[in-house]
């Protein structure tokens, strides 16, 4: 070939490598810190598979305006300490834009101030309160997981509609049952109701039937159960072989239908506050979070062959959340940070549509809940 | 103390001086101070178990008593860290006589199970009673020494490996010193020692008392490093991790307490990429270690060493 | 009336599955003074293969007991003769206490791997409505898991006393030297008493597992439980884990149901403390100094 040929050559192979999206341009790094071992790993395990699938989804359609997105996750082994490193990790070495998780609120409490001082965004996919509470102190600290307290208003505000005065309350001694109880009992009041009865169990105990039975002895019309993992299932169990008489109800954590495959009939007639993955088909087409919560069921499904439950929707909307603000702000973390507090409003998610702003860095409330009573082995949203 | 040791202490101290300068991805930084902190729980753990003979499987306990106990008094009663620090390892030593005056009347597995039995119950007591119960708690002050308050990596990594070195120094002095060469013998025959005349039960109190000082005053420094406590960092799984150092390390070395710290806080680190793997390979590395190598890293390093020079 | 018998049920379903183990440590504690700290894994086995068998692989009842007893007979065996054996020798307290620990750690990772940490159930032995008794409830299968544990003490008991094996094994127990005098194969002896004690604990875990369902990590709980009331009810003493499991199990249900329900859990653990404390023996045994058996 002539001179002029190799030069040719050499501008369009440039010119090739220019245009040719992911390959040129510099990628996006978002950190992810979850429990995808340890006590907690039924939350992180979903969410390091959503995070997984949602971003190769995300590269597949060419990335964001152009860059790649990079997402490294890390286990912390549900250990504050392991969060902690993971963290530094994150921002000291990857020199991440924002970081997505952890899983559980004890770990995002321990990972607020680094997240802080080192002035990177953080959204949580952790139910606390006092994660994104005071707002003052929280500038960087963003959560999608609905807040218990608004788990706790959905069955309260039902109850109440049904008349019923008295209750009695069954936690596991855990954080996620621990923080529950707490709603339960403060909350109770405004709500006209009194809580009769305040039984615990810890995470590997096998039976129940004893705390059930002072519940029903000291009088409560229903019996509300505040766990995630094995202790709901054996509660029901027990629940219906003492044939209590009394409605129960569940905590945000029982939507997965694993749980009524595990309990079996016993699962007829108990009724959670859960999030609407769990029962999108029931929803009309015209629900502003259906198409989505379609597609990431579906796909999910598809791909691991197991059902994604509400917890990997936490992860799903801490993602997009900080998608959406790159594609309309790039890569600033100061910016990100604006564009999440000020920008999403009515922003249609999996766990519910988000209101963000200054005084509300979690942007949901109880009407993120649907109330769903088990019939027939399946889902059915109580109106 | 020997030619050795006093060489040792100083590569150490050197190493420690060198490393944040030479190292500059401030994560491994990081890792140095949960190493530091392990290594104090470490070498007292080695003194308790490899030179006086004695089994704790608590010992997460008394790590537990020093973060909590310091982070309560700093945090919800305003005292000085110092001072919250000073009252913190006096509760765990106290704790430490009310568990050692009856376990000393038991013997190998009771002692064992004596020990698990005490650390799994503060493991509750810290679920049921701790500040946030199970969620744990926050705002922790900061470590804060005659008025400077440290706050970046650097300022952690040497105070706490400085602890180390100054805890090494005590340490050795007092295996070399009478009460050490006691304790040795104690372990090898308590019938022969008790004949030479040494109170056997004392002896044994104070390396409890001992060994529970140094845990706790770890468990304060990751309270003040951390800021943040929950319970689910002190249970049984984490005295077993401790146990893991002494073994690895060698239980009859107590510089095996620092390698064994080391291997312990980088392992997770390696074992990063095998998620599901790792509760696996923790229990093979141990099982193989206690089958092939149980004399530990430090002691058969010294023992090849030696047999290399007199070769 | 009806609240104190619920309370006593449900006390003796958890009781039953801590008299297992606590059984399984006595007998290898019998014929080696090791403490097995891996005996509850052996629990979560019974039930995870129970659940393999029955319904990840469809196989009969009958057959899938008879393989999960199989395979926790199998891994008793390896781990006695791996782990165990070599290291016996040593007379090593410490040491023994530590190989447990480390099997256990060893065979959880091994159940992880293969069950994740989901929970895991299958089907009561027999469907059908509970049995009430002047106002409590008792679950068919709650009926089968103290028939079981039960049946499994008799059988033991005749064991130990009755057959030529079982006695050799008590006879080691007693006398290592008198029993290799007599011809009996020691090391044999220790072998068939982790096997023994693997079966013991998979048996437990087979029945209890409707109820509370089993994961990958129930193990540690259960060894500790499983322990406090061997040393309850005197360490070595067969009858003495039977009353200690369902002290202990009984004694949790009354705190809860009585005191406090967070404090269920300390309740095993301070009981044993104060036994330990002011009659090591516990309620069965003799004051004997403890020695480690030279083999």
């Amino acid at each position: 070939m002539n001179y002029l040929g190799k030069l040719l050559l050499i501008i369009l192979a440039f010119l090739i490598l220019w245009t040719s999206p992911s390959y040129c341009k510099e990628p996006y790094k978002i950190g992810a810190i979850f429990s995808v071992t340890g006590a907690a790993s039924f939350l992180g395990e979903p969410e390091k598979n959503t995070v997984q699938m949602l971003a190769e989804q995300i590269n597949k359609a060419g990335g964001i305006n152009g860059h790649p997105l990079e997402v490294i996750i890390e286990d912390s082994k549900s250990d504050e300490t392991q969060a902690v490193l993971a963290a530094k990790k994150l921002i000291e070495k990857d020199k991440v834009l924002a970081i997505i998780g952890p899983s559980t609120t004890g770990e995002s409490m321990a990972v607020i101030p680094i997240a802080t001082s080192a002035q990177t965004p953080l959204i949580s996919a952790a139910a606390g309160a006092s994660i994104t509470q005071p707002v003052k102190e929280r500038y960087w600290i963003f959560k999608t997981a609905q807040y218990d307290t608004s788990a706790v208003e959905a069955i309260y505000t039902y109850m109440k509609k049904k008349g019923i005065k008295k209750v009695g309350i069954i936690t596991i001694t855990t954080s996620f049952g621990d923080a529950g109880r707490k709603a339960l009992l403060e909350l109770a009041p405004k709500f006209g109701i009194s809580v009769v009865a305040d039984e615990r169990y810890g995470p590997k105990d096998t039976d129940m039937t004893t705390q059930l039975v002072k519940i029903k002895s000291a009088g409560a019309q229903a019996v509300i159960n505040w766990s995630v993992g094995p202790g709901q299932v054996i509660v029901t169990k027990n629940w219906h072989a003492l044939k209590m008489g009394i409605p129960l109800f569940q905590s945000h954590g029982w939507g997965s239908k694993k749980n009524i495959e595990l309990a079996g009939k016993a699962a007829e007639g108990v009724i959670a506050p859960l999030g609407r993955l769990v029962v999108w088909d029931k929803l009309s087409d015209k629900h502003p979070q259906k198409a989505l919560l379609k597609k990431y069921v579906t796909d999910y499904e598809a791909r691991y062959k197991s059902e994604p439950g509400t917890f990997g929707g936490h992860a799903y909307d801490a993602l997009m959340i900080v998608v959406a603000a790159l594609k309309n702000v790039g890569p600033d973390k100061k910016k990100i940070r604006d564009y999440i507090e000020n920008k999403i409003k009515n922003w249609p998610g999996t766990g519910g549509i988000f209101n963000m702003s200054p005084i509300d860095h979690c942007g949901l409330d109880m009407t993120a809940f649907e109330m769903v009573i088990v019939k027939n082995g399946d889902w059915e949203i109580l109106k | 103390m020997g030619k050795g040791n006093i060489l040792s202490l100083l590569i150490l101290t050197l190493l420690i001086i060198i490393f944040p300068i030479v190292i500059k991805d401030t994560y491994l930084h990081t890792i140095g101070i949960f190493a530091g902190i392990n290594a104090l729980v470490a070498i007292g753990l080695t003194i308790l178990m490899g030179y006086a003979g004695q089994i704790s499987l608590g010992q997460a306990a008394f790590y537990g008593i020093g973060a909590y106990i310091s982070a309560i008094l700093s945090l919800h009663f305003g005292l000085p860290v110092i001072l919250s620090i000073f009252l913190a390892l006096l509760v765990a030593s106290t704790a430490a006589i009310i568990l050692a005056i009856p376990a000393l009347r038991l013997k190998g597995h009771y002692l064992a199970v004596a020990t698990l039995g005490f650390g799994e119950i503060i493991h509750i007591m810290l679920h049921e009673w701790g500040p946030g119960g199970p969620s744990g708690f926050g705002d922790i002050p900061k470590m804060n020494l005659f008025g400077y308050t440290f706050t970046s990596t650097n300022d952690y990594f040497y105070l706490v490996w400085m602890c180390v070195v100054v805890i090494m120094i005590f340490s050795l002095n007092l295996i070399n010193s009478m009460t050490g060469k006691a304790l040795q013998a104690m372990h090898g025959s308590e019938i022969a020692t008790q004949t030479a005349g040494i109170n056997l039960t004392k002896l044994k109190i104070k390396v409890f008392i001992l060994s529970s000082i140094y845990a706790s005053l770890a468990g304060a420094m990751y309270a003040h490093y951390v800021t943040f406590l929950s319970p689910s960092s002190f249970s049984l799984f984490h005295s077993v991790l401790f146990l893991m150092m002494v073994i690895i390390g060698g239980i009859s070395n107590i510089w095996g307490g620092i390698v064994g710290a080391l291997i312990i806080t980088i392992l997770p680190e390696v074992l990063r990429g095998f998620k599901e793997f790792d509760i696996l390979l923790y229990g093979l590395i141990l099982t193989l270690f206690l089958l092939f190598m149980r004399k530990g890293l430090v002691p058969m390093t010294i023992a090849t060493y030696k047999r290399w020079i007199h070769r | 009336m009806s609240l104190l018998l619920q309370f006593l049920f449900s006390g003796l379903t958890t009781g039953s599955v801590y008299a297992l183990v606590g059984i399984g440590f006595n007998i290898v504690y019998n014929s080696t003074s090791i403490l097995n700290l891996a005996q509850g894994e052996f629990v979560v086995i019974g039930g995870l293969m129970m659940w393999f068998f029955l319904e990840g692989m469809n196989l009969p009842f009958a057959t899938s007991v008879a393989l999960t007893l199989t395979v926790a007979a199998t891994l008793a065996l390896l781990m006695e003769r791996l782990t165990i054996k070599p290291l016996l020798k040593k007379g090593d307290l410490l040491l023994m206490i530590m190989v447990t620990i480390a099997v256990s750690i060893l065979i959880r990772g091994l159940l992880m791997f293969k069950f994740a940490k989901d929970p895991y159930t299958y089907p009561p032995f027999t469907e059908g409505e509970p049995l009430v008794i002047y106002g409590a409830v008792i679950t068919q299968q709650t009926l089968w898991v103290i028939g079981i544990t039960a049946f499994s003490i008799v059988i033991l008991y005749l064991f130990f006393n009755k057959t030529m094996l079982g006695r050799a094994m008590k006879a080691c127990s007693l006398d290592i030297k008198a029993a290799r005098l007599m011809g009996i194969n020691v090391s044999n002896m220790v072998m068939l008493s982790f096997i023994i004690s693997g079966l013991v604990g998979a048996i437990g875990g087979i029945a209890i597992t409707p109820i509370s369902l089993m994961e990958y990590d129930k193990g540690a709980m259960l060894s500790v439980k499983g322990f406090c009331a061997a040393v309850i009810g005197g360490l070595g003493r067969g009858r003495g884990a039977v009353v200690g499991g369902f002290t202990l199990g009984i004694l949790e249900s009354f705190t809860a149901g009585y005191i406090h329900s967070g404090f269920k859990d300390a309740v095993a653990l301070l009981i044993m403390l104060f036994i330990l404390l002011f009659r090591p023996a516990g309620i069965f045994g003799k004051t004997e100094t403890l020695r480690l058996r030279k083999f």
